[in-house]
């Protein structure tokens, strides 16, 4: 049998010195409750389900040029990322409950807090939540809890995947949710200070946009901040290697999707949801942290901190629900930020930014298309209008080879001919040329 | 060891970026650009893999020795999962494709696994449907609890408490919390399985249902449970097993057929794919006929052609829970073990957990003080004898030396019904070698427990670090190096 070590003669052997049967030691179950035999197919083997496996990869299209983003991204990734995270003694272990033997991962994660408030200028991060949408929801109820207010203020350019995600968290809680209409790319400020008031916990916004504008919240952290409101900011960590920080702007909660430091975009998962936040608000976070300290011969030495915070702790009064999380994904983006280097992140977010650049003065010339919104202040994405149907357009771009971009009516209904277009570091100007003219021939 | 930060060189690269081959340079506007490029360390190729061989070599993983770490299923995480999860068929697939028109055709092998795992699931639990989008265990936990309060809200039921065995993992009372339940601790008996009588005070009217780990955190199949289900129903109340613990019971016995509504099922735990030192898991949650509409958005389904869809018009559906479709990646692994094993196979994975676990509980009998003397499932929890007690000696001297001894600690201090608990999980993957040399360190450290305790309260003395100082990190808090 795969994977069980004991033969049939040492299960009988082991039964016999304890004096037990296997049926004995099954025999709290209700015999009515045992099943007998379960319909399963027969065990494979490794050949067997390679090939298997090998065929249903087959029957993906990863051949496609992705000019798609929307909050996950197809960027480089060196090759030393994988050989690091594949060393078993980071991927067979499980949480650091003891720190003699998990100095590894204990280090490894209180670096990766470091690079992340490095890159959001943030003063304390955590050991990772699921993904970008769960830890933006988990930055709204931790603002909720440190205001001990009820209302949250959210723009319609933070991505819609985290929107309804939030909706679904929050249905049992009656939290008033107050929704602003990003109109001009960058979101609505006028609505945002009118909504902002005494009862309001947080103010939620995203940089870049989903529309892929950027923005400086400053001027938002400081209304925000009169009225005793916290500024939560959920950015894209690549960007980051030039753009201005949350930190820089006044956010108290910086929340993001980490897929892009160096984590496969494999169909949706495993990511990584970071947060970084000010040290007066650190009690109040959700999650692991790891801190360092000393041993009992003053070593200098990593341990799991601040766990009265924590589930096995405070159980229903916890901060969060939140056990296991992703920390070999934290590992990953802590690995690719070492390989990157501080110059290597920047010239990637600039490689980025002028891909984007380029292509959109490529697409633009184009008879019919046009931005969507006035100011051309983007990072790597941005929103064209077609002269038709966004969604029939993509359809035949495929034929063509290329994922051209996401059809925004999916999300916003009045946006029926717009299409969100991304360029990362990987595209290359040949492939954007290529790009422009599949496009051009399918209006 | 120092910090990567610490070995930074100005100037030194690990990668070279490629050359741009776009004509212009794009010029954003000053107010927003940062002032300063981020402080990120500058190093070599070299410089990072050694330093992560080092942290590497600083770490227990299941690959290195024995890890009987209680409630966590240590078992061994097959290589061939970790290659079918790279191949590029599915490690570049972007999520978004199956949301652009007609885009499920270009996906089809990854919606295959999808709905494949749906199946298996369903047949291994006895469920009638499953969500795989759940990102962890707890994850599991409140997408179940949503379901449970999206029930009772279609039937305009007045539920506010959710009963919760004291034993339970602290992730029950907070999931149950956060979803906004009020939690009622319901007692165990001195057997360590739930009182049925302060079960039957606690329930009323108000109770939206019960979270039962099963079997549970004292590796104990509670022989009521079918019972306690129907007392729970008697109130339309529903019924969620935590499956955490399922290893002792997958392919031998199904949650449902107990009379559990919803059941959630680490998959990192009992389907062998590796906990990455703290994650990413997932957590599929399974449920009974009347609850497969309140099930996240979306689910996969097969069509009339044969071909797999995304079904996103679901009115009664609790909504999102997580981005795309769930931890794809470690669903797969999971999916690839369970092919492996196939149906004699997943039979013999509860057997010899269960058999390795008892044959550990028997052995140690009379050395250290089991929590509750009969025969366990996958797992067993005891303390130090009392002589250990007396000298000294308590489950977190023991762990540390079994350290020394060159085996990962059982879980300590846990449960919190049990004083000084170690809890002890051998995982089927575990030979009799093995088990009987971890047996022979167990007797030795409550040997010398009783002649040199000072010796037992030294360890551990193989490691870099030993004994961190827990109360320094929280009052002089060093969270980051900036």
């Amino acid at each position: 049998m795969p994977f069980i070590a004991n033969t049939d003669e040492q299960r009988r052997q082991m039964l016999a010195e304890i004096w037990l049967t296997m049926e004995r030691l099954f025999s709290d179950i209700p015999k009515k409750f045992q099943c007998s035999r379960l319909n399963l197919p027969q065990g494979l083997t490794e050949q067997e389900v390679r090939e298997t496996l090998a065929a249903l990869a087959g029957k993906n299209s990863i051949d496609l040029t992705l000019f798609l983003g929307g909050g996950f991204y197809d960027h480089f990734i060196p090759a030393a990322v994988y050989s690091i995270i594949s060393r078993s003694e980071f991927y067979t272990a499980y949480t650091p409950y003891q720190p003699e033997v998990s100095q590894g991962t204990l280090q490894a994660i209180y670096e990766y807090q470091s690079m992340i408030c490095r890159l959001t200028d943030m003063q304390v991060a955590n050991a990772s939540l699921y993904d970008g949408g769960t830890a933006m929801y988990e930055a709204m109820m931790m603002a909720l809890r440190t205001t001990g207010r009820n209302k949250v203020i959210i723009d319609t350019s933070v991505n819609p995947i985290y929107r309804v995600m939030i909706e679904s968290y929050t249905r049992n809680l009656g939290i008033e949710h107050v929704q602003t209409q990003c109109a001009t790319g960058q979101v609505n400020r006028e609505q945002i200070m009118a909504k902002l008031d005494n009862e309001t916990a947080a103010v939620i916004l995203q940089n870049p946009n989903f529309f892929g504008c950027i923005d400086d919240f400053s001027d938002i952290a400081e209304a925000a901040h009169k009225k005793g409101a916290l500024l939560i900011v959920s950015c894209y960590p690549i960007s980051l290697g030039i753009l201005k920080t949350p930190g820089a702007m006044g956010a108290d909660i910086v929340t993001g999707e980490g897929q892009s430091l160096g984590l496969t975009m494999s169909f949706g998962g495993p990511y990584l949801g970071f947060m970084a936040t000010k040290m007066e608000y650190v009690r109040k976070m959700p999650g692991r942290i790891i801190g360092r300290t000393v041993d009992r011969n003053g070593n200098k030495c990593f341990v799991m901190t601040l766990q009265a915070r924590e589930q096995h702790i405070r159980r229903e009064k916890a901060t969060s629900n939140i056990c296991s999380n992703e920390a070999l994904c934290a590992m990953t983006a802590l690995v690719y930020l070492a390989l990157m280097g501080k110059e290597g992140l920047r010239q990637t977010a600039q490689l980025c930014a002028d891909k984007a650049s380029y292509a959109y003065s490529r697409l633009t010339a184009i008879p019919g298309v046009k931005p969507h919104f006035g100011a051309k202040w983007f990072f790597n994405e941005f929103v064209l209008d077609l002269p038709k149907d966004a969604a029939d357009v993509i359809v035949k771009l495929i034929e063509k080879g290329f994922a051209a971009g996401f059809p925004l009516s999916r999300y916003y209904p009045d946006m029926k001919n717009s299409m969100l277009v991304c360029v990362t570091e990987k595209r290359t100007k040949q492939q954007i040329g290529m790009f422009a003219e599949a496009l051009e021939s399918v209006l | 060891m120092k910090l990567i930060f610490e070995k930074s060189m100005p100037g030194r690269r690990g990668v070279r970026t490629t050359q741009s081959d776009v004509p212009e340079t794009i010029n954003i506007k000053k107010e927003f650009l940062r002032a300063q490029p981020a402080e990120i360390s500058q190093l070599s190729e070299l410089d990072v893999v050694r330093h992560f061989t080092e942290l590497s070599r600083r770490n227990f993983g299941v690959d290195t020795n024995f890890y009987p770490l209680g409630s966590c299923t240590m078992k061994y995480n097959p290589k061939v999962t970790e290659r079918i999860a790279s191949y590029p068929g599915f490690a570049h697939l972007h999520p978004l494709l199956p949301q652009l028109r007609g885009g499920g055709m270009l996906t089809q092998g990854a919606l295959a696994v999808l709905y494949e795992m749906d199946l298996l699931l369903r047949e291994i639990t006895g469920m009638a449907g499953f969500t795989m989008q759940p990102l962890a265990g707890a994850h599991g936990e409140l997408t179940g609890i949503m379901i449970m309060a999206a029930y009772h809200r279609d039937k305009k039921n007045k539920k506010t408490t959710v009963l919760i065995p004291d034993s339970a993992h602290g992730t029950n009372p907070a999931s149950a919390a956060i979803a906004g339940y009020k939690v009622v601790p319901i007692a165990s008996t001195d057997k360590g399985v739930m009182n049925i009588d302060a079960l039957k005070k606690a329930l009323n009217d108000e109770v939206a249902g019960l979270m039962l780990t099963c079997p549970n955190t004292l590796g104990l199949f509670d022989p009521n449970v079918k019972e306690i289900c129907d007392l729970i129903h008697s109130v339309d109340g529903v019924t969620y097993c935590d499956g955490a613990n399922f290893n002792a019971i997958v392919g031998k016995a199904r949650p449902a057929d107990f009379g559990f509504d919803i059941v959630h099922i680490n998959l990192h735990k009992t389907f062998a794919t590796p906990h990455g030192g703290g994650g990413p898991g997932a957590g599929p949650v399974g449920v009974r006929g009347k609850l497969v509409d309140y099930l996240p958005v979306s689910l996969v389904v097969k069509r009339d052609d044969g071909t797999y869809a995304l079904e996103y018009d679901r009115p009664k559906s609790i909504g999102y829970i997580a981005p795309f479709y769930g931890n794809f990646a470690v669903i797969l692994r999971a999916y690839v073990y369970i092919l492996m094993l196939g149906k004699e196979g997943l039979v013999r994975v509860s057997e010899n957990a269960v058999l390795n676990a008892n044959y550990i509980r028997v052995k140690l009998r009379d050395y250290f003080e089991p929590a509750v003397d009969t025969i366990c499932m996958h797992e067993c929890v005891v303390s130090p004898s009392k002589k250990m007690l007396d000298s000294g000696v308590h489950a977190l001297d023991v762990a540390k030396a079994l350290i020394d001894r060159g085996f990962h600690p059982p879980t300590v201090y846990f449960p919190t019904t049990v004083k000084d608990a170690m809890m002890l999980e051998p995982t089927e993957t575990e030979s009799k070698e093995t088990l009987d040399a971890f047996i022979e360190a167990m007797k030795d450290i409550a040997a010398i427990s009783l002649k040199e305790p000072e010796k037992i309260k030294a360890a551990p003395v193989t490691t870099p670090v030993c004994r961190p100082d827990e109360t320094a990190a929280v009052k002089n808090l060093d969270l980051a190096c900036l």
